[in-house]
């Protein structure tokens, strides 16, 4: 197996753990905050639209864990530098 | 399939290149602010304002609600700074359902650039506020070990802001354009909804935490300060 190949594998095999990995912990931490906001609601649907804004800027940023670990593993699949310095390379020989 | 608009090239001349990013942007802030100026320049106090000009009202003033709900406790003087923020991204990301049109905002650059902007209006605002010394002084609170950390949090949520909003942009686009090769009738449509439903919430998220550093930069330490100017 030469580099080429190799950076191949693990790039790609790293996108996909890096998205699997990365979104178990920010989906369980979302159904954990809309869980308890479900049942804040519930107990006092008189302050509803600040619990649904705090809701909404806490999920956001949550899920912005799994958009980090998702821009990681576009960049792997797509805009890979090892990837094109070895495409480089191989053009130029 | 391209990443970003950054990558449509339209013109080259040169070093100089025209790419989707540049021409979006500047066709967004053409449209905003040609808008605003020709709504305003017929602004009347009627009991029966023109619908445009109910249309900006309502935009204003609750812009300036959503601030004073985060905590700034003078909305009108950051409404500048913040509303134009949030304008540029609600309308970046609800233009999509233009054909043709990429949001700008699902380029690096741009983020970043919009993030920078809130990492300078920071401290700008702070030490207007609280003065050079004391909004310097807010860096080694609650003891000096604390100085490295806040300096890191400064930076890295600067990051977070620009990463956070490319991310979900980027992604919109990305699943639109993947789900076009699998399934090309109806299910996409329900995704671009889906993402014009995210992009107003980044939009709104972005402001409300540039609003949210702002009144944490600007909050003056001495509670009797407070309880004198709420008097």
């Amino acid at each position: 197996m030469d580099s080429m190949t190799l950076i191949a594998i693990a790039s790609i095999v790293t996108a996909g753990l890096t998205i699997a990995l990365g979104s178990i912990g920010p989906a369980l931490g979302e159904g954990r905050a809309v869980a308890t906001a479900l049942s804040a609601l519930a107990q006092q649907p008189d302050v509803a639209t600040t619990i649904t804004r705090t809701l909404f800027v806490g999920l956001a940023m949550i899920e912005s864990i799994a958009i980090y670990c998702f821009v990681v593993s576009m960049i792997l699949i797509f805009a890979n530098p090892f990837w094109n310095h070895v495409i480089a390379q191989s053009a130029a020989r | 399939m391209h990443l970003s608009p950054d990558e449509m090239i339209l013109w080259q001349h040169g070093p100089l290149k025209l790419n989707g990013t540049i021409l979006f942007t500047w066709g967004l802030m053409a449209a905003l602010a040609i808008g605003s100026k020709l709504i305003t320049r017929k602004l009347s106090s009627d009991l029966q304002p023109s619908r445009w000009q109910s249309l900006l009202e309502i935009i204003v003033t609750g812009i300036e609600g959503q601030l004073a709900e985060v905590g700034l406790r003078e909305p009108k003087r950051y409404i500048g700074f913040v509303g134009t923020l949030f304008l540029l991204i609600a309308a970046a990301s609800i233009c999509t359902v233009i054909p043709g049109y990429e949001p700008p905002t699902g380029s690096l650059s741009t983020t970043a650039a919009l993030a920078l902007c809130v990492f300078v209006a920071v401290p700008y605002y702070g030490i207007e506020e609280e003065g050079l010394a004391a909004y310097l002084k807010s860096y080694a609170e609650p003891t000096v070990l604390m100085l490295p950390f806040n300096l890191i949090s400064e930076l890295s949520r600067t990051l977070a802001l620009a990463v956070r909003l490319f991310g979900n942009m980027m992604s919109g686009t990305m699943i639109l354009a993947i789900l076009l090769t699998i399934t090309p009738f109806i299910f996409p449509i329900v995704m671009s909804a889906l993402g014009l439903l995210t992009g107003m919430v980044q939009a709104y998220i972005f402001s409300v935490l540039a609003a949210v550093y702002i009144a944490a930069a600007t909050r003056r330490r001495d509670p009797g300060a407070v309880r004198r100017s709420r008097s």
